[in-house]
């Protein structure tokens, strides 16, 4: 009983960032860092908030979460391809600027309650032992994000729009010799990104805290990125790792109240960072497997001309 | 009026500002008194620093255009803040206000600096001649909670949602272990540290696992409603923190701690105003109005109201200490003997659980 409802916090808590780290995963396929995670998240849960709120409509929420995590991605996009700004410093300045203004934007909806995102409850199979809840009793978000695993493999490896996103990402000025629109294919891959982002942090204003208050992603957006670089930019291993990020800051609550273990809980707490700079050194110090793993244009301007 | 500042602007310098501040109030005395006030979380928190900003509104709207207010929210404790308070004083505030625990050192280096501004820490405990401290009895407050949570518990486990391991927060589980099990004595208190103040998902998160260990009645000691909507979500009842959650759980919220500083900031602008201000030490509850509770649930029934007005009329009239002995630590030694009345200080230098806690306090 206790590990299955262990086992579901772990689900909801692992969502929010898998969304957002395979958002951008793709982003960053594409050769585009874009750090301003946390902000865009916090457009996408101001916006989906205020959109539920003042329609009752919980899945025009979640688009209009995407559309304005995609338009805070169009905006560092602008910047950054079109005006060739520096890529890191834009995307810490996009994660200040999405502070700001969703703090501006649900000044208004700060108090407001908002009925919880449906859970899907299948007669019969909901009330199953431990694989009932576990499978059948979550909302549509959380399965969305975990068909979005297969989706995005799948897209990257196997379609031919993904393999020129993965072209672009790896050596831009070849891609361009070839005829491909580096500029485009990453606009669609910043914009992708970004609408992954807001619906990530749609869940968490519609979902897992249903309620707008001023900073509420509280960080997530950043242990996205990390999340990405842990998982090596690969769509199946940043599942395990958003399930294990999850997993372990639930652990560490149940570590202190019920005694799970004998670890101390900030021991568990910095696991996920631990794992994460292990993964970067030997991503940064080996040229084998590892050293393969970060796009090759990760990061660098592009200009046609040059 | 009032100066909403983002922090980096804020810490640009005012170089001008700076002399005129060092002509002192009578110089100054046609121009607004401006008052700084430095917030741990967002004004949109809906807690702690939500009700801090009510305050500061009530100074706005009592002294109209003889004071001018500015606030700067989300300053991190450490560093940050000291740079944020010295931008204050250097911008000609003659009054701040430093709103958390985590503000105190950062509050006195700055005032020495500053001898001409007054500063007042919220919740601290040192002071200077230009360095005031004021806090809640939030206690007070915590010793009705626990009664009414003794009372509802079916399963003797009320949850606590902790921020950190400071005396404010160690005092408020023991007031709440002391008064659930004067009603309740199987009562005990499970309390899960989330180290922040303010992380609306950690703090559902927290909710949901004590719930899954059995808890059926929570509290909580951070700022945010999320706690109070994720027991309500799973039927159970909760407490709110700092300002009237009810609106987050209409049916589960048993009641809520309601800070209420404006009518002690007004007191305080007023003194600065009249030249009188003095640095003092202000430690108010129920008696002066500065903690107040929310409306009772529908789970509260008459009897349990009775018994939680009992203790807090005790409390108002003075006849009842919420820490009076015989109180016994968790590891069974005596921590107030039978009878005795601790001061002010005792109740200040609170640093083990006392019996009826679950766990040990980290680091």
């Amino acid at each position: 009983m206790l590990t299955t409802a262990i086992l579901v916090t772990v689900m909801t808590a692992a969502t929010p960032l898998l969304f957002a780290a395979l958002g951008e995963l793709v982003a960053e396929k594409s050769g585009v860092l874009n750090l301003g995670v946390e902000g865009m998240m916090l457009m996408g849960a101001v916006g989906a908030f205020a959109v539920a709120v003042t329609t009752g409509s919980s899945t025009l929420g979640i688009l209009a979460g995407a559309g304005a995590g995609a338009l805070m991605a169009m905006g560092f996009g602008l910047l950054t391809l079109t005006f060739l700004a520096n890529q890191v410093a834009t995307g810490l300045a996009l994660t200040i600027f999405g502070i700001g203004l969703s703090a501006l934007i649900g000044s208004p909806f700060v108090g407001t309650p908002l009925p919880r995102l449906p859970r899907l409850n299948v007669e019969g199979l909901s009330d199953l032992p431990i694989l009932g809840p576990l499978l059948f009793g979550h909302d549509a978000l959380v399965y969305l994000g975990l068909v979005m695993v297969p989706t995005i493999a799948w897209f990257l490896t196997r379609t031919r729009a993904g393999l020129i996103l993965r072209a672009v990402g790896e050596n831009q000025d070849s891609a361009h010799a070839i005829g491909y629109d580096v500029v485009a294919v990453r606009y669609a891959a910043v914009a992708f990104g970004g609408a992954m982002a807001g619906i990530g942090g749609a869940y968490l204003s519609l979902a897992y805290t249903p309620m707008w208050i001023e900073q509420m992603v509280a960080g997530r957006g950043w242990i996205a990125l990390a999340l990405v670089v842990f998982a090596a930019w690969r769509p199946w291993r940043l599942l395990v790792g958003a399930y294990l990020f999850g997993g372990v800051s639930i652990l560490q609550l149940h570590a202190q109240g019920g005694a799970l273990f004998n670890v101390p809980a900030q021991v568990l707490a910095m696991l996920p960072y631990l794992a994460t700079i292990v993964v970067l050194t030997l991503i940064s110090s080996r040229s084998g497997r590892f050293g393969l793993a970060a796009p090759g244009s990760l990061g660098k301007p592009f200009h046609p001309a040059g | 009026m009032t100066l909403r500042l983002p922090r980096r602007t804020l810490l640009q310098g005012t170089a001008a500002a700076t002399l005129l501040a060092a002509a002192g109030r009578p110089a100054l005395a046609d121009s607004p008194l401006k008052v700084g006030f430095v917030y741990v979380g967002p004004v949109g928190d809906f807690g702690w620093t939500y009700r801090h900003d009510v305050g500061r509104r009530a100074v706005e709207d009592h002294f109209g255009d003889r004071v001018e207010t500015t606030f700067v929210e989300s300053v991190s404790e450490g560093p940050d803040a000291e740079r944020v308070i010295r931008q204050l004083a250097a911008s000609g505030h003659e009054l701040i206000f430093t709103t958390s625990f985590g503000f105190g050192s950062s509050t006195l280096r700055v005032a020495r600096q500053f001898a001409d501004v007054k500063f007042e820490h919220a919740t601290g405990y040192q002071r200077a001649d230009n360095v005031a401290t004021y806090a809640g009895r939030f206690h007070e407050g915590r010793a009705v909670v626990g009664t009414l949570a003794g009372m509802l518990t079916q399963s003797n486990r009320i949850g606590y949602i902790a921020s950190f391991p400071i005396p404010e927060v160690i005092r408020g589980i023991n007031a709440t272990a002391i008064h659930a099990r004067k009603v309740n004595p199987e009562a005990q208190v499970v309390p899960i540290w989330v180290n922040t103040w303010y992380d609306p998902g950690r703090e559902a998160e927290a909710a949901a696992a004590l719930i899954s260990q059995g808890v059926d009645v929570m509290t909580q000691h951070t700022d945010s409603p999320a706690p109070v909507q994720a027991a309500a979500e799973r039927g159970v009842p909760a407490v709110g923190q700092a300002s009237d959650m009810r609106r987050f759980a209409p049916e589960h919220q048993i009641t809520a701690l309601i800070d209420t500083w404006g009518p002690y900031y007004i007191r305080r602008v007023q003194a600065v105003l009249d030249g009188t201000w003095t640095s003092t030490d202000t430690w108010e509850g129920f008696a002066d109005g500065m903690v107040q509770l929310a409306e009772y649930g529908p789970m509260v029934t008459p009897e349990m109201a009775a018994a939680a007005d009992a203790v807090r009329t005790s409390i108002v009239d003075g006849t009842y200490d919420p820490f009076q002995g015989p109180i016994m630590a968790q590891d069974g030694s005596v921590m107030f003997e039978d009878g005795h009345v601790p001061s002010d200080d005792e109740i200040r230098g609170m640093n083990r659980y006392v019996e009826g806690v679950v766990g040990s306090i980290p680091g």
